[in-house]
């Protein structure tokens, strides 16, 4: 198949973006979304031209390192899956694809496609773990989990850390990726002890970072892909709530 | 080079608690005067570097990706063995030691195993306590299953996502020590060299992935974390950006190469479906807990598997290996499948896929069932082929997974280079010529969490080390060389690009010194990388320059070192007559075509040393000594 791509490139953080068109033959419908680029950048590298720069790495849905905005959707038409998992089958032959990085302030752009997320890091070492040091842990079995917390947790802990949310979202927020750790941890036995310092250390991290706030636009639960559900954020508010009032 | 594995004297069920005990220790005031250089945060770079800032060393991490979560260990599927025995039905540290031994088809040493095994309950153990979310039974306790080469349950597992919640758990205790400030995380940073000080290891040079600046770093220890190479190959499960780079600029600087040419093909990937195919994807094995391998009995048959009569499906597995069936180890099922497309029963695109078939199990067992157990399985597969498995049987072909081989460690995970340790999959300690399911995140977190961190303190407390600084006439020249190696790769400007090239070496090493290997094509192998070298640096184009992110430029570097590396796995492969685990080689076999073992002259390491640009490297030995186990010839039937 044929496509129109037009592709934001941006030679560095400083630099000033603008979209370059690119028409692309001989796409193959078996072809993942990545080997698509893939295979216009060996065009451009036999051309003598930069390749354009995207994060990927695994391609199977599972790092979080890919992601981009594919005619205005964070990964792409497909519900919950990530573009290294979106195959070309789903476009037909002559689509106009506009490929555009993550926008929000809190993820410059550093390159073409490629953001910085390392907010997202310092939003975990705020607050995103259980202390317990290596060689402290009780027997496994000795805390006993419900398998509906187990399931619950692991529902939550299913976040890739993309960012999808994040660039899907109006306001730039990070309250999805926040509130899966939140849930993550929070339904389960182990989390408890830090449960209230946890959520007031991983906001306040959080708005440091310049991301905005949730206005239930339910954008990012809509391009997870990990399908993660804002029920997460109502857990994370009203653990947040509890550390306001408690603290 | 000098091989002393420094296995404690004496039994093997009290080694490890008797090393230990025998381990020198550092007072908590020294240990925070100490740096140590952890590279990769995969699994045991994670633990690693977490453990021994929990220690009170400052701690430098340095991984290629943009966050220490996406390391590749990530992307583990099925999960993680324990002695636990929760099933109660007979499962010992023995027991998991004996068939891991014997998985490996004896070519490891039996006290690492040992260890392994005997450290694998507290693994998970830790794990649960940082709130790894493994399955549960509906009374709270941890759920476990079977895996490939098992008779016992004693996989712990989180749905098909076992790698990343091990990891996620890792990467969180590492969090914990950034924000303490006893790591410093460097993500979107590479290794490009080691920097060795009067025969110690004080150092490395790195480039920032961003601003292409070239670094360095000094401090008492390195760790080398950084995984395998089974990227060699172009096409294999791991991600695009894992490398060899770290562990073979490690080898040029003296760090012996153990055991090369093991290298792990999995038989439960999605099969190849064209030339532009950037990677391929495992379905974990769990599967064949629940699936049916099989092909048409006749040859030719093209018919689609609903079209297939029972009684025309040949489920070569319960027929060859009635005992394990479905769950025979991943060499010899791999192996297996070989044989069949050989035979011209492979189903699919080009003829190279078996049947690997989960309707039964829908139909008996019910949907919802399957789907809990591998729902995110079935729709990874149907995302990428665009079939459905609850409907039609999945097609599988074997892809390069893992490498055994890797840099040469003693018992304190310790290269020959002191002060250089390697862990997890980086070394070739445990898994012999084949690793069995859901041992590798055991590896990786045993190392991590619970060897380094003695052995490390071991070796700072009992070796005098001068103070260093990067000023040191060895940083300058290692970060000299960096200079003008990175400078060659961005002045290529000839026709191709560097997949080009990679793809073609991928293709000489998936032909002659893959599955199967012969004398004849492993020479051949070697002639063509050797070419393949030369036009490497007449043929490839680098585009932009080396001060920004130039995505070209890494892969270009790890190119460089794979045509290094290939040669050695190959010249590993012909001078290791015979056939073990993966590495099969076809003058070596039984009349029915299982792998014929030489206890008699090649029970041993192969270890190679570099000896420079010009010369060939020199293989040496170390000896495998088994006073506890039997060598047996593997029986899967």
């Amino acid at each position: 198949m044929r496509l129109e791509l037009h592709i934001w490139r941006q030679a560095g953080p400083k630099a000033r973006g603008r979209f370059v068109t690119y028409p692309l033959d001989g796409v193959s419908e078996h072809m993942s979304f990545l080997e698509m680029l893939d295979h216009l950048n060996q065009q451009l590298i036999a051309r003598g031209e930069e390749p354009v720069a995207f994060e990927h790495d695994c391609r199977e849905g599972i790092c979080g390192s890919c992601g981009v905005v594919i005619n205005g959707q964070a990964h792409g038409p497909l519900p919950g899956t990530t573009c290294c998992q979106l195959h070309m089958r789903h476009f037909a032959d002559g689509d106009v694809l506009f490929i555009e990085p993550w926008r929000a302030r809190a993820f410059p752009v550093l390159k073409d496609l490629v953001v910085d997320r390392s907010a997202f890091d310092r939003i975990i070492q705020a607050g995103g773990y259980i202390s317990t040091r290596t060689g402290s842990a009780p027997e496994a079995n000795a805390i006993p989990v419900a398998k509906s917390a187990a399931e619950l947790a692991m529902d939550a802990a299913a976040c890739i850390g993309c960012g999808a949310c994040v660039a899907a979202c109006p306001n730039g927020a990070a309250m999805l990726f926040v509130a899966a750790k939140i849930t993550h941890l929070g339904v389960l036995p182990q989390g408890q002890p830090e449960r209230l310092r946890r959520a007031r250390a991983m906001v306040a991290q959080m708005e440091r970072e310049l991301f905005g706030g949730c206005s239930n636009a339910r954008e990012c639960e809509a391009v997870c892909p990990k399908n993660i559900s804002i029920a997460t954020i109502a857990r994370l508010n009203r653990d947040f709530l509890k550390a306001s009032l408690s603290a | 080079m000098k091989l002393d594995a420094h296995i404690p004297s004496g039994p093997l069920d009290t080694c490890w608690t008797r090393h230990k005990d025998s381990l020198p220790l550092l007072s908590p005031a020294n240990k925070a005067k100490r740096t140590l250089i952890v590279v990769g945060t995969g699994l045991a770079g994670a633990s690693a570097a977490a453990s021994l800032a929990e220690l009170g060393y400052t701690v430098h991490a340095f991984c290629y990706q943009d966050s220490a979560r996406r390391a590749h260990s990530i992307a583990a599927q099925g999960g993680i063995n324990a002695a636990k025995n929760y099933a109660n039905d007979g499962d010992s540290v023995w027991r998991l030691f004996y068939e891991t031994i014997k998985g490996g088809d004896f070519r490891a040493r039996e006290a690492n195993v040992y260890r392994l095994a005997e450290v694998s309950g507290a693994i998970i153990d830790q794990c649960v306590a940082q709130g790894v979310p493994f399955a549960r039974e509906y009374g709270g306790g941890l759920a476990n299953r079977s895996f490939g080469g098992a008779l016992v349950s004693r996989t712990f597992y989180a749905r098909g996502q076992t790698g990343q919640q091990l990891l996620l758990g890792a990467y969180s205790a590492l969090a914990r020590q950034v924000a303490a400030g006893k790591v410093l995380m460097h993500p979107r940073t590479e290794m490009l060299d080691l920097v060795v000080v009067d025969g110690h290891a004080r150092g490395i040079v790195t480039r920032d992935l961003v601003t292409g600046r070239i670094e360095l770093w000094a401090g008492d220890a390195v760790l080398l974390c950084t995984g395998g190479y089974s990227n060699v190959f172009y096409l294999s499960t791991n991600a695009k950006g894992c490398n060899a780079t770290a562990i073979w600029r490690a080898h040029r600087r003296g760090a012996g190469f153990a055991n090369p040419c093991f290298t792990q093909i999995h038989p439960t990937c999605i099969p190849q479906a064209g030339e532009y195919q950037s990677k391929l994807t495992l379905m974990s094995e769990s599967l064949r807990n629940d699936g049916r391998v099989w092909v048409p009995r006749r040859a030719g048959d093209t018919r689609p598997a609903s079209a297939i009569p029972e009684e025309e499906r040949d489920y070569y597995l319960e027929r060859m290996y009635p005992s394990y069936g479905n769950l025979t180890p991943r060499d010899v099922a791999s192996r297996a499948a070989k044989r069949m497309c050989d035979e011209g029963r492979g189903v699919g695109p080009g003829g190279r896929g078996v049947f690997l078939d989960l309707t039964g199990a829908v139909r008996t067992q019910g949907r919802a069932v399957i789907e809990e157990r591998y729902g995110n399985l079935f729709e990874m597969y149907q995302r990428i082929t665009g079939e459905d498995p609850y409907e039609v049987p999945m097609r599988i072909y074997p892809a390069p997974h893992y490498t055994m081989g890797g840099l040469w460690v003693d018992y304190n995970l310790m290269s020959t280079i002191p002060g250089l340790f390697v862990l997890g999959e980086a070394n070739f300690s445990d898994h012999g010529a084949n690793r069995l399911g859901a041992s590798a995140l055991m590896q990786g977190l045993a190392d991590g969490y619970f060897i380094a961190p003695y052995t490390v303190t071991g070796y700072l407390a009992s070796t005098r080390l001068a103070p260093v600084s990067t000023d040191h006439q060895a940083f300058r020249a290692a970060q000299a060389e960096v200079e003008e190696r990175t400078r060659r790769l961005v002045s290529l400007s000839g026709p191709r690009s560097v997949d080009e090239l990679h793809r073609e070496l991928g293709s000489v090493m998936w032909n002659l010194c893959g599955m199967s290997r012969t004398a004849a094509g492993l020479r051949q192998a070697m002639e063509r990388i050797a070419e393949l070298r030369q036009r490497f640096w007449q043929e490839v184009r680098v585009p932009g320059g080396a001060e920004d992110l130039n995505q070209e430029l890494e892969k270009a570097g790890r190119v460089v070192d794979y045509l290094e590396l290939a040669d050695l796995m190959c010249r590993d492969a012909l001078a290791r007559e015979e056939s073990c685990g993966g590495h099969f080689r076809e003058e070596y076999q039984t009349p029915d075509g299982e792998a014929r073992r030489d206890d008699e002259h090649f029970a041993h390491v192969a270890v190679w040393e570099w000896s420079g640009d010009e010369q060939p490297p020199r293989r040496h030995t170390e000896p495998l000594s088994f006073a506890n186990v039997q060598l047996t010839t593997r029986s899967y039937a």
